[in-house]
């Protein structure tokens, strides 16, 4: 199979993350696309080792991915808490840190 | 010894300015006693350096090094020689009659402590100025007798025109000192050193040029503590104070520190022709304007104002002829020192007797009611206008014989401001002695008590014999030689034709006078249908008007431009550039609107951008 088309998923799984992260307003939501992104990244530097036959990316991969469960666990805790004190995972309405 | 000098008259002003209202009722007796105490130490130092034979007179007192930093060394030392003794007992003797004389004049007067202690700390600043031994010292006392001055002149300080004139004096006085702190910068960078030993070694070596600018500077401060022209404005005002004070300060002792700063500082002055022409010249314009005032003046110690300016002038311009005028300066300047004294003292007793009244116009016939102040005014009269053998007399002839021997315009000045002196000082006595008694209501002329009566008389001795003693018993132009030098001048017109010439001229100025003052009645107002220079002599020669126009306006133009341009050029930009900075951060904080998804997108921007930029420098 044409490595390119790899690429090309993990290119529409990113975007469909980044459309996520811009318009959803549910945190969990917005926390899913997040993720959504970094696997689309995981995906193109596995492609790419694949296709280098290297193990550079292969080993990204894996450090994203841990740095992404840390990730998830203090998001998930913080949104958790607004949850518990505002009774809503509005990202909109957790707006109160500006000028 | 020498320091005791300073420190009895400044150890009575502290004692009188701590002690406070405690002092009240001996307070007065102390000052004199200081006064007296300084005078009789003066007089005992001043025995014993006769006694020694010339080359031993002067002595020297280091008390401490006063600054020493780097090359810069300036000892507090006091220095007496056989010109600093002259002015110990011409200021310590003058200033004991006038505080004897004050304890009278001021009987009435609550702040009599507060006065005592001015005089006795003017007493002790002058001393200072005239025993310093280098020219920063002499500053310390030239401040201080400015201080002084200006504390008694607005010693009525709850008369406005006192407070002004008093603050006038002192500001005055600021632009001479200018002068000599400029001079004193010159010295030492020109020779290293600001002691007058040093600079009188170092003065040969140094390039003409600085040396003028030196003599220059040093005239400045001159005019300025002498009240020369063009600096002489603040004298006439300075008549505001107590009529002791106008004696001692503004007619005996300080007055005349700019003279003996010029003779102190002759080994600047004898180097420099270009220096000495403008001392003559400054004394050739202010004793003709002085006397110019003096004509026309109704109120009597505006008049002696006048007299003084002039008289001063008459030194200023003899310390400016050279080693020939030196001995000749100082010598008027002690001879005027007692007769102007005595003349002040008179007038401040016929004021005393009428009621503070000081239009001479008021006057009149007082000759009968005031016997004694008649007598003493009287014989100061006859000395100032240089009648023989009165001490004017001497002294002022020797500075026209002087002054001949060196230009005959200058002579000539001089040879006319003898005439208006007796002009002036005719028309003084006419007005308030003789006549017929033009009175005011409410007023009793009555002779001074005998504490006024008897410095008045002293003086009026001086007056008479004080030529003569210095002139005759004490050599006087041998006597301060070898300080200030001494040369014959080489061609004059001789005394024999030049006296006669003189007392001609004297006798006009007298008579004209007489004519004008003595024989016709004195109008009691003023009359106001005058000739211009009438008027112009009235308004100070218009001193005040020429410096306002000249000095004060433009400066009160560009103190409000200036004022202008800081609030709104300076504080505009700085304002304006908060203002614009504020303004823009308001708009930048819109950016922080705290939703999350708008902080993403601009990461997503960003991150594009960066991406676009890598690929286009890549590619």
């Amino acid at each position: 199979m044409n490595p390119n088309n790899y690429l090309i998923l993990a290119a529409i799984l990113f975007t469909i993350g980044v459309y996520g992260v811009l318009v959803r307003r549910n945190a969990i939501i917005v926390f899913m696309s997040v993720e959504l992104m970094l696997n689309a990244a995981n995906l193109a530097f596995v492609a790419a080792a694949r296709n280098t036959g290297t193990l550079d990316g292969v080993v990204v991969a894996f450090f994203v991915m841990v740095v992404a469960a840390a990730e998830v666990v203090v998001g998930l805790a913080i949104i958790v808490t607004i949850f518990r004190t505002r009774r809503s995972a509005s990202i909109d309405e957790a707006s109160l840190m500006k000028y | 010894m020498i320091a005791a000098l300073i420190g009895l008259p400044l150890l009575g002003a502290t004692v009188l300015l701590l002690g406070g209202r405690r002092t009240n009722a001996w307070g007065h007796f102390l000052a004199v006693a200081m006064s007296a105490a300084s005078f009789l130490l003066g007089t005992f130092m001043f025995m014993q350096m006769a006694g020694k034979s010339e080359e031993e007179r002067e002595v020297g007192q280091h008390l401490f090094d006063w600054i020493s930093v780097g090359a810069f060394q300036v000892p507090f030392g006091l220095h007496l020689d056989q010109l600093s003794i002259v002015f110990v007992l011409l200021i310590t003797g003058v200033g004991t009659l006038i505080h004897i004389y004050s304890i009278g004049y001021m009987e009435h007067d609550p702040n009599r402590r507060r006065f005592f202690a001015y005089l006795n700390l003017f007493v002790a600043a002058m001393l200072l100025l005239i025993l310093a031994d280098n020219y920063l010292l002499l500053y310390v006392g030239w401040e201080g007798v400015g201080l002084a001055s200006y504390l008694l002149i607005s010693f009525y300080q709850q008369k406005p025109s006192a407070a002004t004139a008093g603050k006038k004096a002192f500001i005055v006085n600021r632009v001479g000192d200018v002068g000599l702190s400029l001079a004193i910068i010159l010295m030492f960078v020109t020779f290293g050193t600001v002691t007058f030993d040093g600079v009188n070694a170092a003065a040969e070596s140094g390039n003409s040029s600085t040396i003028t600018w030196i003599g220059l500077a040093l005239l400045l401060a001159a005019c300025g503590k002498s009240a020369q022209f063009p600096l002489q404005s603040w004298l006439l005002d300075a008549m505001e104070g107590p009529t002791p004070v106008s004696a001692l300060i503004h007619a005996a002792t300080m007055v005349t520190a700019g003279v003996y700063l010029i003779v102190r500082a002759h080994a600047i002055f004898d180097l420099s022709e270009t220096a000495r022409t403008a001392v003559v010249i400054v004394g050739a314009i202010t004793l003709l304007l002085g006397a110019f005032i003096g004509t026309a003046k109704d109120d009597i110690k505006k008049g002696l104002a006048g007299s003084t300016m002039s008289q001063i002038g008459y030194m200023v311009l003899a310390a400016g002829l050279g080693p020939v005028g030196y001995v000749f300066a100082i010598f008027h300047l002690l001879t005027h020192g007692m007769f102007k004294a005595g003349l002040f003292l008179g007038a401040g007793s016929v004021m005393h007797g009428m009621h503070d009244d000081v239009n001479m116009r008021h006057y009149g016939a007082l000759r009968t009611m005031m016997k004694i102040t008649y007598a003493t005014f009287g014989l100061g009269f006859l000395a100032i206008i240089g009648v023989p053998p009165f001490a004017g007399f001497w002294s002022k002839d020797e500075i026209i014989y002087v002054a001949f021997s060196q230009s005959f315009i200058i002579g000539l000045a001089t040879l006319l401001g003898a005439g208006v002196t007796a002009f002036y000082m005719t028309r003084m006595m006419a007005m308030t002695f003789f006549g017929e008694a033009r009175w005011q209501d409410d007023v009793h002329p009555h002779e001074s008590s005998a504490v006024m009566t008897i410095p008045m008389i002293v003086l009026a001795v001086g007056s008479v014999f004080g030529g003569m003693a210095m002139l005759f018993v004490g050599d006087i132009e041998h006597w301060l030689e070898p300080v200030t030098g001494f040369a014959k001048p080489e061609h004059s017109v001789s005394h024999s034709v030049l006296i006669p010439v003189t007392l001609t001229v004297v006798l006009g100025g007298a008579v004209l006078a007489w004519l004008r003052y003595g024989r016709r009645p004195v109008p009691v107002e003023a009359p106001t249908n005058v000739s211009f220079l009438t008027k112009a002599a009235r308004a100070d020669a218009y001193g005040d008007s020429i410096n306002e126009a000249l000095l004060m306006r433009p400066g009160q133009y560009l103190t409000r431009s200036l004022i202008w341009f800081d609030s709104k050029a300076i504080d505009g930009l700085v304002n304006g550039m908060a203002a614009a900075i504020g303004g823009l951060s308001a708009r930048a904080r819109r950016l922080q609107n705290g939703y999350v998804r708008s902080y993403a997108l601009t990461m997503l921007g960003g991150a594009v951008l960066i991406a676009l930029v890598l690929l286009l420098v890549r590619l």
